[in-house]
């Protein structure tokens, strides 16, 4: 792990050090300490197993969106298709008998992929606000269409009779969730491993270029529109295996997961928790649901009413999120992880 | 022809209130979900000076235009004017916040029902023509519609007003050197915003009913008005919104398993081929 890049020679030709690029790419102590919390998490919330679940699959959503957003700049207000693709692949198969968990993954994470491909020549076109318009135009036809087609998805009633088998068939899903949380957790640390390789990989530092400047990354010879699909495409497959790991822990899918406060929320938590670093969609999903619990619990009106305030507030003062304020926190002697 | 005339006053309707949005998008370059929380807004005034203080329906109109032209004003000297040079993310995202508040909001003070509102014996019923029943309201509201969309692009093309407006958001810069008070300008735009969305809120609390989700229910529809017709431009809006009114009723009346989707449809392929819209001035600042 200590290496992600593909090691360059020491000294290259050209002069060029990938020295800070490598240690950017090597796992900081904090992020060891940071994978313990899940574990604890376990044992010390052994009641609130499903809760812990929901925040793993929803930190998986956020970090897909981080992929697409925070490193190649494209915005998006519909990002919930993606997820309710991936939610209604997954269920349907395990509703006609192919229920096995990690097969529904895949399908759902392909399925996912290649809608994401086809939808991303649509995005790409156009400005910021074009892209936020199409997005959220792909999305609510999504939800249109899932809401009218009710033989098949179950309209507004949801996708009933979803079966899923035990993983390997071997960890049947226990009435405790605890099958369901180990699961979404290790499936979130794979795809996390993954994201991380990868934007720390030459494609991912092009896709910063892109955002960062996008008349000199043609210039310099990178493909800006191939890579700009691509990153969507794989953004699209992370919010598919999301909606899929969904499904296959409640057993059910509902019309809500392409709902538009789905996606608006979700923009919501990774701009709460950072943009742009895939610990600000982790952390900002840790915060906004456990806040979610147990403030919607006391009153969901106020939830909603402190949700919108807390938006504004940072939009006005902490444009950078919680991950922002933790690295001006500790500016000092500290590499960003 | 009862459909199209339907469609008709449904796409003024829709004019009224998404005029103020493509006003703001358009002309201010700033993308402000949270318009219809002010349509909410103007809607609820209307209904609590109709049911609680007895203030007859069309006296109420400019009272609630004037009060959502002042929560305009007001929301823009504290928080919108700060974000006119942020992206349009942070736009987006600062208005969403705007539009959570507001539900909860009128969640608070009003509960989560359907508002009614009692429309005077004058507006209401209809009357008959062979092959056209018209009802009187959506007469109303189509001569209302028409009446302001003429005012607003009179305004726009013709007063000076209209002009520092424009040269306002062409080049601030160069509108601040020749004396014009830019700062002024974008607030009154802003409360002119508001004030029409207040005002096609009110007036479509009949047709399109009143509850705390109305922010988020509709906002789609608003944007797609702005998307078809180009944003910043009345005509545009005008004929945007008629299409889509008459579309929206003639769908729902004919093909109403397809429902809303012909309208979503239309709107992602007019932004893929038209970007600016079908009746966009050029190409997006």
């Amino acid at each position: 792990m200590s290496s992600n890049l593909a090691a360059p020679p020491a000294t290259p030709a050209n002069g060029f050090d990938p020295g800070p690029l490598r240690n950017a790419a090597r796992w900081h102590r904090a992020e060891y300490a940071f994978w313990v919390l899940p574990v604890l998490a376990y044992f010390v919330f052994a009641e609130n197993l499903s809760l812990l679940s929901q925040i793993a699959i929803a930190a998986l959503f956020c970090l897909s969106l981080d992929l697409i957003l925070g490193y190649a700049g494209i915005v998006s207000l519909g990002h919930a298709a993606f997820f309710g693709v991936g939610a209604y692949t997954a269920g349907l198969l395990a509703k006609h008998g192919w229920g096995d968990p990690l097969l529904g993954l895949g399908a759902a994470a392909a399925i996912a992929a290649a809608t994401g491909f086809i939808t991303s020549f649509l995005v790409l076109r156009g400005s910021d606000l074009t892209r936020l318009m199409v997005t959220l135009g792909v999305a609510v036809m999504f939800y249109e269409a899932a809401n009218k087609l009710t033989a098949f998805t179950g309209g507004v009633d949801g996708l009933q009779g979803v079966e899923v088998k035990p993983i390997f068939g071997v960890f049947g899903f226990d009435l405790y969730g605890k099958t369901a949380y180990w699961y979404s957790l290790i499936v979130l640390f794979i795809m996390f491993c993954l994201a991380r390789r990868l934007v720390h990989s030459p494609f991912g530092l092009s896709l910063r270029g892109i955002r960062q400047n996008l008349t000199r990354m043609p210039a310099i010879g990178a493909p800006v529109n191939g890579r700009l699909v691509a990153a969507y495409t794989i953004g699209a497959a992370y919010a598919g295996v999301a909606g899929a790991l969904l499904t296959q822990t409640t057993q059910f899918v509902s019309l809500d997961v392409l709902s538009f406060s789905r996606s608006a929320e979700l923009l919501l938590i990774l701009v709460l928790g950072g943009t742009g670093r895939l610990y600000g969609a982790l952390i900002g999903t840790m915060v906004f649901m456990t806040a979610h619990h147990f403030l919607s619990g006391i009153n969901p009106q106020y939830w909603q009413f402190w949700l919108g305030a807390a938006l504004v507030l940072v939009v006005l003062f902490a444009r950078d999120g919680i991950m922002g304020m933790l690295q001006r926190l500790h500016a000092a002697g500290r590499k960003a992880p | 022809m009862t459909v199209i005339f339907d469609g008709i006053a449904s796409g003024l309707l829709l004019f009224l209130i998404s005029v103020g949005l493509s006003v703001t998008l358009g002309l201010m370059n700033f993308v402000n979900l949270a318009h219809g929380s002010f349509a909410m807004f103007g809607g609820y005034i209307c209904v609590i000076l109709l049911n609680r203080h007895g203030v007859p329906f069309l006296a109420a109109l400019p009272v609630v235009t004037l009060a959502s032209a002042l929560a305009g004003v007001v929301l823009e000297r504290t928080l919108y004017r700060r974000l006119y040079g942020a992206s349009h993310l942070d736009q987006v995202l600062f208005s969403i916040g705007l539009v959570f508040m507001s539900i909860s909001v009128a969640h608070y003070f009003f509960g989560a029902q359907q508002q009614p509102l009692q429309l005077p014996p004058m507006l209401s019923g209809q009357f008959n023509l062979p092959g056209l029943d018209i009802g009187v309201y959506r007469l109303f509201l189509i001569v209302v519609g028409l009446l302001i969309a003429i005012a607003l692009q009179w305004m726009i093309a013709r007063t000076r007003f209209g002009a520092q407006l424009r040269a306002a958001v062409d080049n601030p810069r160069a509108a601040r050197g020749l004396g014009i008070d830019v700062d002024r300008v974008f607030v009154l735009t802003f409360a002119l915003g508001s004030a029409l969305a207040g005002l096609g809120g009110a007036l479509g609390v009949e047709m399109l009913g009143l509850d705390p989700e109305f922010p988020v229910k509709y906002i789609v529809y608003f944007l797609i008005v702005v998307a078809v017709g180009g944003s910043g431009n009345i005509k545009g809006s005008l004929y945007a919104s008629l299409i889509i009114g008459i579309c929206d009723v003639a769908g729902k009346y004919y093909v109403p398993q397809i429902g809303a989707f012909v309208i979503y449809a239309v709107m992602v392929a007019t932004l893929i081929f038209r970007p600016q819209g079908l009746f966009g001035r050029g190409a997006a600042k």
